[in-house]
């Protein structure tokens, strides 16, 4: 057996300044992860994944009450206060293999969240080896979230993505073994943090003493699928197409508009405001749709095989959502996947007549 | 010289700037690139975008229905 040279564990110092690329999500905790990375002379630049299921952006632009927020991109956002270059990645379609098939399960909605960082930190991966970067550096804090950030999940999520020792992990890198940047004196261990737990006190006092006190809110809200009414609708949409899949339509259609699905064969997507019917509107030649010619109403999308009597039944529903739903009758539009038009009379369907599991 | 044009229309951000970003990619410094889109969060994204990666907005066009984004593509620093 040839013995390993005793220099191999000495630390390795670079020719180059150290190079690091920081997983921004927008947040805070990414914020001052990457900060006090820089702090310590490293060039940083972060990277962002965007799944399809992302909160920010989608929201804002289609709902008109949501038009007079401030329509900021957090990631985009974090790298001006970081100074850094943001490179935004879609993953769009390789992210449906993390949310069909999560090996480690999901959280209490359809949020695989512990799969998501694995899958995350290796795209991160991928790309330092791809850009000649040297380390991956996340704002995961111990304790902070209970499905992907525990003590038993750190681990993990550096083995299974194939970052190993090269993920630090800045705000609480002193609760966790040493990692290559440090052993290599690329990092001084001293300046890192040993943060833990749930609460926000020390993120917040250390972006105190950065100055920094702008920031969004901390929450675990950054994504549609923790959320337990979107999942809803996302298993409903599985159950009733009879397979597992979806495509980027699909789940931009789930955040918009109310869903009913009055039979098993068909649910209808209810514009709810200006904004949401402009965005349904691009859909209309993809989905038979109806709106009330009348009175003001909603346009609606009706999504499934539909049977005899289902479009009287959905204009009755349209009617119900328009200003005449206290009518005696009200005028429907109906548009079908050939462009044909054709016009129904009908009498708004009575709001006790709509049990509440029809809606999603 | 002719823009570039990059048509964003009906894409909801972040899509219009990961085009905008991968459209960049591919143009020399010098070259201007115009983006076509509907959504309104272009309005900030795009030049939020542009201000991190050191590229200069032209010009910033609203319409009743698009927004035009004409980008100066600029050296890296």
């Amino acid at each position: 057996m040839r013995a390993i040279p005793a220099t191999l564990f000495l630390p390795q110092p670079m020719s180059r300044q150290p190079r690091a690329v920081a997983l921004i999500s927008g947040g805070l905790d990414s914020l001052l992860a990457a900060r006090v990375v820089m702090e310590q002379g490293v060039h940083v630049e972060g990277i962002n994944f965007y799944t399809g299921f992302c909160v920010e952006g989608h929201t804002h632009a289609i709902r008109k009450k949501d038009r007079a927020r401030p329509k900021r991109n957090n990631a985009l956002w974090s790298a001006e206060q970081l100074g850094i270059r943001l490179h935004i990645v879609d993953i769009i379609e390789e992210y449906k293999d993390v949310v069909l098939n999560p090996g480690h399960g999901y959280g209490a909605n359809l949020n695989p969240c512990l799969d998501c960082k694995i899958f995350m930190v290796e795209k991160a991966h991928e790309w330092i080896v791809a850009n000649d970067f040297d380390f991956i550096i996340t704002g995961e804090v111990i304790g902070q979230r209970p499905m992907s950030q525990r003590r038993d999940t750190m681990p993990v999520i550096a083995r299974d993505s194939g970052a190993t020792d090269r993920l630090v992990r800045p705000l609480c890198a002193k609760n966790l073994p040493e990692t290559l940047p440090e052993r290599n004196g690329w990092l001084d261990r001293e300046r890192l943090y040993a943060f833990s737990g749930r609460s926000r006190k020390p993120q917040m006092m250390l972006a105190a003493s950065f100055g920094i006190s702008d920031y969004a809110q901390p929450a675990g809200g950054c994504c549609f699928l923790t959320d337990r009414q979107y999942s809803v609708k996302l298993a409903d949409l599985w159950q009733s197409r009879g397979r597992r899949d979806y495509e980027l339509d699909d789940i931009m259609l789930l955040k918009v508009g109310r869903h009913l699905r009055p039979r098993p064969n068909f649910k209808i997507i209810v514009g709810r405001e200006e904004g949401e019917n402009r965005f349904l509107e691009g859909y209309r030649k993809r989905y038979v749709h109806m709106f009330p010619t009348s009175h003001t109403g909603p346009l609606v999308l009706l999504d499934g095989e539909l049977a005899a009597g289902d479009l009287e039944l959905a204009a009755r529903l349209t009617a119900r959502f328009s200003k005449g739903r206290d009518a005696a009758s009200v005028v429907v539009q109906v548009g079908d996947l050939n462009g044909n038009v054709e016009t129904l009379d009908v009498l708004p369907l009575p709001v006790e007549d709509i049990p509440a599991d029809w809606y999603l | 010289m002719t823009d570039t044009v990059l048509d964003a229309r009906r894409l909801l951000c972040p899509m219009p700037v990961i085009r905008t970003q991968d459209a960049v990619q591919r143009l020399q410094p010098g070259q201007t690139l115009q983006v076509l889109c509907t959504d309104p969060g272009v309005l900030h994204d795009i030049p939020a975008w542009c201000r991190v990666h050191g590229h200069e907005i032209l010009d910033i066009q609203e319409g009743e229905d698009d927004i035009v984004i004409r980008i100066l593509v600029c050296s890296p620093d």
